[in-house]
């Protein structure tokens, strides 16, 4: 892989327009971000009732950015993200059964309890986890690239972390090697303002968190992700350019988170009226259902329903998910180390 | 007046190497910075350069003397107006003679000869009969590395060093002509970042070897090691973990300090998920490290700097694999249990000696393996001889001699006759000073005392 590197600045791409949906992409885009944000209540509720124990890091508020990224991705592109990790699966097409009861550390959750919100995966679904240190997915998505382009698969990365990650050496670290052996990975910054209870403003020399690749020719692009079209048209033009071969690429996203870090947060560090402005002038799904509206793409009923439909789901997964069975106490001692083949 | 230019120390563990070629002849003139010579140790070919000004009066040492000690006399440079003929040359330097070297020796110098052979012809994982090879360790882990690299395209090995330097301690040596810069990858130097990276590799299903330069740098990435590797199987119900090695010289090597001397097999060892190596032989550290490679689980392989250059008898076998998890017992004895792993070998093997001739019949446990730990081997012999002692160069406090007294205080309480004792390191970081560094090791004698202890004798 070594090969001399040029120190020629590459153009950086300038953020594109949002994508011009089409009805059907504008109702899946709707049903999608819905479906998260319906999980994300429900998962809030069961937290409330003591269902669900430890941390729980909800993603309500931001649910554009992954919807609009996996829109952008082709079959076996991998996916990695940190503990905010709920909305990140439920993209994958992961069955919200089996999030739900790892939510409530049951047999039938995807690491049969033992692994929690932080801590869940799915090889087939090519999901990488749910990483519960902070930072920690960067250096391992990388890694994921790594076999990309070892194995020559045309797959790319998505890497997700937050503003917060941001600020972790071996985010940098990786960025040297990602550029330096041009990896085809993502780094999809979620810039949702707030590390835990720290403001960019406050944790970040530099706030601008599409620049954060300059030292390392790794080009970056600010991107709303509030609004799941210009996320998608972000999302297809930095697969593109790594499936190019002209390496990482980082996407800025502008997001707000409305819940607090977790469950345990009482948020005091912003105000009620700047939660509540970010609700009404830029939730991502209203802003779908708008025009949807507009275009009289879908009737208040037709609209209605299709949150019917996702509320069964979901009541139908947490239903599953109180009721299944704890983990055989022999579980204990599984999946510590794996047979040696004779 | 004359100069005598001596045998340059160019590695802290550097006993002796190879006066390769003279740049210079008698009677030429040189100034301070001219190369007068090349040495090859077993890990580089180095430049000696002149450090004063002078004529060449006397060439001590022959073009391709091998095995010339530091510290000796290679050349003499006579100043202006002496004449060559009035040096009277020094004794040339006997290769062979044991002979100290003039000023105070260096620690490493002073420190006893490794045993070179262990009898490996018996061990039930070698057919009887099999030719054995002398192979220095660092020629069987690059071996052992090759060999898995033949047939598994997976295998990629990754660090600091590694390719075009040929590695740092030459381990790699080769590999990189073999094949090629796709799967022998230099890093920067950024061990959290590329430990994170190999991880992620072996999730997707590739087979990294990440070298770390030394474990002392590994502290950089300890958490990738733990977190990230030692605990994905679990925590993903089974779905992925990460088959993948990580190695390199672990504990003391000689003057470096106490950011470089430290031992972490009790670190490690104290994890579930993952398997931890620290072979003591070429053999094992062979057959060990093939298994590492092959092993579909995290494998924390530590090696040890100054047993690099040391030769064993290494069997001919197309695939030689040895068990992870199975201790040796190297010398079977009757009267005490010497428990130890790696270097820690060095000091039971001697003290052994040194107690055979007062009476005392040690049997010597090699661990081979930290983790799993096969404490089955260790309590049938405590069983038999009724006494343990723990040898290691790791610190005392939760170290793994702590751990095996515990564990034999378990499973054979009614058979000891007197307590396990610990031998460790002492519980200091690691000084410089030679005098200091040579109290901060254990030592044969420390053995010697503890077994006397135990054993009333």
């Amino acid at each position: 892989m070594a090969k001399a590197k040029t120190t020629k600045k590459p153009s950086n791409p300038k953020t594109p327009d949002p994508i011009e949906f089409t009805k059907e992409q504008e109702l899946a885009a709707y049903r999608d971000m819905l479906m998260i944000r319906r999980f994300e209540e429900k998962a809030g509720q069961l937290y409330g009732m003591g269902f669900i124990g430890g941390f729980c890091h909800l993603y309500i508020g931001q649910e554009a950015v992954v919807t609009g990224m996996q829109a952008a991705l082709i079959e076996g592109d991998q996916m990695i993200t940190a503990y905010r990790d709920h909305g990140h699966m439920l993209a994958c097409d992961m069955d919200p059964k089996g999030i739900m009861a790892e939510l409530t550390g049951r047999q039938g959750g995807y690491s049969r309890g033992k692994g929690g919100s932080m801590h869940m995966f799915s090889k087939e679904k090519n999901f990488y986890g749910g990483h519960g240190i902070v930072g920690a997915q960067v250096s391992l998505g990388t890694g994921l690239a790594f076999n990309n382009r070892y194995t020559e698969n045309g797959n790319v990365c998505c890497t997700y972390f937050g503003d917060g990650a941001s600020n972790q050496g071996q985010v940098y670290e990786s960025f040297n090697m990602a550029k330096l052996w041009d990896l085809p990975v993502i780094y999809i910054i979620e810039n949702n303002r707030y590390a835990m209870g720290t403001s960019v403003q406050r944790s970040s020399a530099l706030t601008d968190f599409s620049r954060r690749g300059c030292s390392f020719n790794i080009p970056g692009i600010e991107v709303d992700g509030m609004d799941v079209r210009a996320v998608q048209a972000a999302g297809e033009l930095a697969a593109e350019w790594c499936r190019s071969g002209k390496g990482p690429i980082i996407l800025d996203m502008q997001t707000y988170r409305y819940r607090g870090h977790s469950m345990s947060d009482p948020a005091k560090y912003r105000s009620k009226d700047e939660v509540q402005k970010m609700r009404a002038e830029n939730d991502p799904i209203e802003r779908v259902k708008q025009r949807v509206e507009q275009n009289k793409w879908a009737s208040e009923d037709e609209l209605k329903a299709i949150d019917k439909e996702i509320r069964a789901i979901v009541a139908d997964a947490a239903e599953f998910a109180q009721n299944d069975p704890e983990p055989d106490s022999s579980e204990l001692y599984t999946d510590i180390l794996l047979p040696v083949e004779a | 007046m004359a100069i005598e230019i001596l045998m340059p120390a160019l590695s802290p563990t550097m006993e002796e190497g190879t006066l390769a070629k003279w740049l210079v002849k008698e009677g030429d003139d040189v100034a301070a910075g001219d190369v007068i010579a090349e040495i090859e140790t077993d890990k580089a070919t180095m430049e000696v350069e002149a450090v004063d000004e002078g004529k060449v009066g006397k060439l001590a040492v022959a073009e391709g003397t091998k095995g010339v000690k530091v510290n000796a006399v290679i050349a003499v440079l006579v100043e202006d107006g002496e004449s060559t003929d009035d040096v009277s040359a020094p004794q040339s330097v006997a290769v062979a003679e044991p002979e100290e070297p003039k000023p105070e020796p260096i620690a490493v110098a002073a420190s006893a000869p490794i045993p070179a052979t262990i009898a490996i012809s018996n061990d039930p994982d070698i057919p009887s009969g099999t030719e054995m090879v002398s192979t220095t360790v660092r020629e069987a882990l690059r071996d052992a590395m090759a060999e898995e690299m033949r047939s598994d395209d997976r295998v990629f090995v990754m660090g600091e060093e590694v390719a075009e330097y040929q590695g740092a301690y030459k381990i790699t040596q080769g590999l990189l002509d073999e094949f090629g810069a796709k799967r022998v990858i230099d890093t920067p130097i950024t061990e959290h970042g590329f430990a994170g990276i190999g991880v992620g590799a072996a999730m997707a299903g590739l087979r990294p070897i990440i070298e770390f330069m030394t474990f002392n740098f590994a502290m950089q990435a300890i958490d990738q090691i733990v977190n990230s590797a030692a605990k994905t199987l679990y925590m993903s119900g089974g779905q992925m973990g990460a088959p993948m090695v990580f190695r390199g010289p672990n504990g003391a090597a000689a003057r470096v300090g106490a950011q470089h001397s430290q031992c972490y097999a009790a670190w490690y060892g104290h994890i579930p998920g993952l398997k931890v190596v620290a072979p003591y032989g070429a053999a094992d550290a062979k057959g060990l490290l093939k298994a590492a490679i092959r092993d579909p689980n995290p494998v924390v392989f530590l090696e040890n700097e100054i047993m690099y250059g040391q030769s064993f008898d290494v069997p001919k076998m197309d695939n030689f694999i040895l068990p992870i998890g199975k201790a040796r017992i190297h010398k079977e004895g009757s009267d005490i249990t010497l428990v130890t792993f790696g270097i820690g070998m060095k000091y039971a093997i001697e003290a052994s000696q040194a107690l055979s001739e007062m009476g005392i019949d040690a049997e010597i446990i090699d661990l081979r393996t930290i983790r799993p730990m096969d404490m089955e081997t260790v309590v049938a012999s405590v069983k038999k001889t009724n006494r343990c002692v723990t040898i290691e160069e790791g610190f005392p406090q939760s170290g793994i001699g702590a751990e095996i007294g515990i564990q034999i205080m378990q499973e054979a309480f009614d058979y000891l006759d007197a307590p396990v004792i610990r031998v460790t390191g002492k519980d200091v970081p690691m000084p410089y000073a030679a005098n200091l560094e040579k109290l901060a090791l254990p030592n044969v004698e420390d053995v010697v005392q503890a077994v006397r202890a135990v054993t009333y004798k």
